[in-house]
């Protein structure tokens, strides 16, 4: 199952990239490809944004804007006016979190 | 430290499917800590999980058999997929509750497995440069943990990568329904004083009503993710609106609804559904956040407005 096209922020500086290939280990999607020993976007839009290949970059070559991806949070976050908060967890009055 | 098994009871699988319904989910905890499975030594395995206790039944379960550590962590009852996201599965608890529970002195190797999909909160290097315990992300679903250890610690491609088939994804299907049905059950209970109070007893007046927009509710919240990967647009929304369409096409052939409650139905029921179905986002392990930003700038007024107003209609043609 694929996702809109070609709105994924994920970018990879490959002047950066030391080639370790972490990130590809935590990708649960196979976005990252090694690309003669450098990390690479291979598949854009098979990207969910979830930031473990950020999170576990070690040379920091990664960004990618990760956040919450449910609608009801990011609605949430649009009438508050703060960020996205699905509002599970402490003290929250909903649970969609299972 | 705590001792567990890896017997997961059937209370604790009545209470899972209740906690998948939202009952008593946000108490359906475990304390974080450090526990022991089965008989483990100084150098049995280290497994990592989150204090929502769904996360860590599934992963005792997955266990049977084998000696082992689990260190819970506190993500405030919530799975490590959501609080990885949050953060609160994340390189700060995980080092912290490793001093509370004096890890390095409970065994003698410096690996732990964490599950793949906690890796968004978790930096595997700041681990090791602080603490000296490598982290090494397992497959993506506990019940792969056995050929994960097999395979020499290491999760290869099928194991690594997330699918969603139909049975995970209609086991998600429980939340959004549950809290659809809430606002459902409201609406109904106001048409149903006014049918059968103030119109005597107009059932099939009722039914009329109420039946169509139940329909929608579980077109959005429970079609919808059945039939995810056959609805041809990539768009949630649309998915939804599709889906709700047919719905609505099919519930004027039903009622045989006149002329401004049918109006009503086509405005209503596909803007329902397809905001029942975005909401479903929120479920999947394949869509970006920006992909969800993106629908909501694009769907969210033209469904409220389209709601809003078939709402209106559907209530004068009740009336």
């Amino acid at each position: 199952m694929r996702y809109l096209k070609a709105v994924a922020t994920l970018k990879i500086d490959q002047g950066r990239c030391t080639g370790c290939g972490f990130c590809l280990n935590v990708c649960p999607h196979e976005a990252i490809a090694l690309d003669d020993e450098k990390a690479a976007v291979q598949d854009l839009d098979a990207c969910m944004e979830c930031g473990a290949c950020a999170k576990n970059c070690p040379a920091g070559a990664i960004a990618v804007q990760a956040g919450v991806g449910c609608a009801y949070a990011i609605i949430n976050g649009l009438i508050t006016g703060g960020p996205p908060d699905c509002g599970c967890g402490e003290g929250g009055k909903t649970s969609c979190c299972s | 430290m705590f001792a567990t098994d890896s017997a997961v009871s059937a209370g604790d699988k009545t209470r899972g499917v209740l906690a998948r319904w939202g009952i008593g989910r946000a108490r359906y905890r475990v304390l974080p800590g450090l526990y022991s499975l089965g008989s483990p030594a100084q150098d049995s395995p280290v497994f990592v999980s989150a204090n929502y206790k769904l996360s860590f039944d599934v992963l005792r379960g997955a266990l049977a058999g084998l000696d082992a550590w689990l260190l819970v962590l506190n993500t405030r009852g919530i799975n490590v997929w959501c609080a990885a996201g949050k953060g609160t599965f994340g390189t700060e608890e995980l080092i912290w509750r490793m001093a509370v529970c004096d890890l390095k002195a409970v065994v003698r190797h410096r690996t732990m497995i964490l599950p793949q999909l906690g890796a968004p909160g978790v930096a595997a290097h700041e681990v090791a440069k602080r603490t000296g315990f490598r982290v090494v992300y397992g497959p993506a679903r506990a019940q792969d943990i056995k050929a994960f250890l097999k395979n020499g610690m290491k999760a290869d491609r099928a194991m690594r990568t997330v699918d969603f088939p139909a049975a995970e994804r209609l086991m998600l299907t429980p939340v959004e329904l549950a809290q659809a049905l809430k606002y459902f059950l409201g609406y109904a209970a106001l048409a149903a004083l006014w049918f059968l109070g103030f119109r005597h007893g107009n059932l099939g007046g009722l039914l009329a009503q109420v039946l169509p927009i139940l329909g929608a509710v579980l077109t959005g919240t429970v079609l919808v993710p059945a039939l995810l990967p056959w609805l041809p647009p990539r768009s949630f929304a649309l998915k939804g609106w599709l889906a709700g369409l047919l719905w609505a096409a099919a519930a004027a052939g039903l009622w045989h609804a006149k002329p401004l409650v049918w109006l009503g139905q086509v405005l209503a029921l596909p803007a329902l559904s397809a905001f029942l179905a975005l909401n479903f986002t929120g479920s999947t392990t394949f869509t970006s956040p920006s992909g969800v930003n993106r629908e909501i700038s694009l769907f969210a007024r033209p469904m409220a407005v389209s709601f809003l107003a078939g709402l209106a209609l559907l209530v004068a043609g009740g009336l």
